[in-house]
């Protein structure tokens, strides 16, 4: 159901700062919201993102229910050499959706 | 007793004004996010500036107000922002989302959508790796709630 998208250069120049984008579907649901019989509709959002570039952590983010549904994440990465990043999203129910990206680098 | 236009109308004009009259310019934080930040600073005093907050003045969906922060300078293996706490005092959860940035993340900026219930602030505190606490806030006002209900 949840299929991240993620937009990484696929070439830097050595010590280039790089802009990465994510999006991935998640509805979010906030566990603040009743359904029409007036019961709480339970919480389930993804409560945590982190990218590594490597294996090393590069940029990541505990999430809480005011993130809008289908989390969206701009942000920056510095790059030495080639490598892979990868992506990691786990939500309430420990379910994880992860994905990569190569990048060259000369 | 029937009521007149005449009264009617002063009546609906007094009501209207009082409405507006309690309208929030910049509200007050609640408890709950009083209770959060101080959490989130483990007894570290904020200080303003070295941080900046962009997000619009005006947001007509509350579901979705996208959030910049960019916190000053490049980040190094001395210092860089490890966390960085979003808090918007107006809703039922005011704590929005914790980023943490890396010498590795080349700039500290990142973006991001958040929800908001009403009209709002929203203060970040970003936690630098030498101890010290960066701060900034800004004030949102919101058309449509974005919680649900």
């Amino acid at each position: 159901m949840s299929k991240p998208r993620v937009r990484v250069p696929k070439k830097a120049a050595v010590g280039e700062v790089i802009e990465i984008k994510t999006l991935m579907n998640h509805t979010m649901e906030s566990g603040q919201r009743k359904d029409e019989q007036g019961s709480t509709i339970p919480r389930m959002i993804i409560n945590k993102f982190t990218c590594t570039f490597n294996g090393q952590p590069v940029f990541s983010c505990d999430l809480e229910p005011s993130i809008s549904a289908n989390p969206y994440f701009q942000f920056s990465a510095k790059v030495e050499e080639s490598g892979v990043f990868e992506f990691e999203w786990v939500d309430d129910a420990g379910e994880t959706f992860a994905t990569k990206k190569k990048i060259a680098v000369s | 007793m029937q009521t007149t236009k005449r009264e009617f109308l002063i009546l609906a004009t007094g009501a209207a004004v009082a409405a507006f009259a309690s309208l929030p310019t910049a509200p007050q934080a609640t408890a709950a996010v009083a209770e959060e930040m101080a959490n989130f600073l483990d007894g570290a005093t904020a200080t303003e500036g070295g941080i900046s907050l962009d997000m619009p003045e005006i947001a007509e969906n509350g579901n979705v107000v996208p959030l910049t922060i960019s916190v000053d300078g490049e980040p190094s293996g001395d210092l860089y922002a490890e966390s960085v706490g979003i808090f918007a005092d107006g809703n039922p959860l005011p704590q929005a989302a914790t980023f943490h940035f890396t010498p590795l993340s080349g700039r500290m900026e990142a973006s991001t959508r958040i929800r908001l219930a009403k009209t709002q602030n929203v203060t970040v505190l970003a936690k630098m790796s030498d101890g010290t606490v960066r701060k900034a806030e800004t004030v949102v006002k919101v058309t449509i709630g974005g919680c649900g209900g």
